[in-house]
């Protein structure tokens, strides 16, 4: 029974330490930061989309300002 | 207990042992890392017996940017003082790093660690982040990010108490 117990709580561990899941650090963001990786970059592209939100949401402004990702401050 | 529990339990400690080294980081109270060990980029300024102010940019960190003017003047009205600062970049490649040290010229020091191995051992918080270390090389205090004329008030105030008070 202990044996068990112990097999699971480190299969448990081992699982929590070695998942795919990981923290971009930010040290790290550089690519995150890059200008293409700005949901904004192309006016016309923005412009057209903005046009269909608020189309379709009778809705308009209020997206938030724009950015990258490098998360800084 | 059996031979085969006893192993599972430690290899369960040591991948928790494992887990715990791995987010580790300096904390105020602690020595600062020894910069030479770490095979920077750039020339190191002289820290010894000196309030130093080590601070972790990046070129694409706009808050960086807004932050070295405001350092510059800094150094320039502290060096006479006993007050080095040195500014770590993050950057892995060193062209935009040579570009902006040119771009901005400095009054401090600025070096590079592209293999991003200093900047792993203290885990920055944000970028930039700023640690401040006294005379005897024990880190004093922390500052997360740049925030303008505010961080500045801050770390001259700290710099000023640190600077007086005996090594």
């Amino acid at each position: 029974m202990k044996r068990k117990l112990a097999l699971l709580v480190m299969l448990g561990g081992l699982a929590a330490l070695f998942s795919g899941c990981t923290t971009v650090q930010p040290w790290e963001r550089a690519t995150l930061a890059d200008y293409t990786m700005r949901p904004d970059r192309d006016p016309l592209h923005n412009t057209m989309f903005e046009h269909i939100y608020f189309s379709r949401e009778a809705s308009s402004g209020g997206r938030g300002v724009g950015g990258s990702g490098c998360g800084c401050n | 207990m059996s031979l085969p529990t006893k192993k599972l339990i430690g290899g369960l400690a040591f991948a928790l042992a494992l887990a715990a080294s791995a987010f580790a980081e300096v904390k105020v109270g602690q020595p600062f890392p020894n910069l030479a060990d770490y095979g920077l980029e750039g020339t190191l300024p002289a820290r010894e017996g000196q309030v130093v102010l080590v601070d972790f940019w990046a070129t694409w960190c706009g808050p960086c940017k807004a932050s070295f003017p405001a350092y510059s003047e800094l150094q320039k009205e502290l060096s006479g003082r006993g007050f080095v600062l040195l500014a770590v970049s993050v950057d892995k490649t060193s062209g935009p790093y040579q570009e902006f040290v040119k771009h901005f010229s400095p009054a401090f020091s600025t070096a590079r660690d592209g293999a991003q191995k200093l900047v792993g051992d203290v885990k920055v918080p944000a970028m930039p982040t700023s640690y401040l270390i006294d005379r005897k090389g024990v880190l004093r205090s922390v500052h997360s990010g740049f925030h303008g004329a505010e961080t500045v008030r801050a770390l001259r105030e700290e710099i000023i108490r640190l600077l007086e008070e005996k090594s």
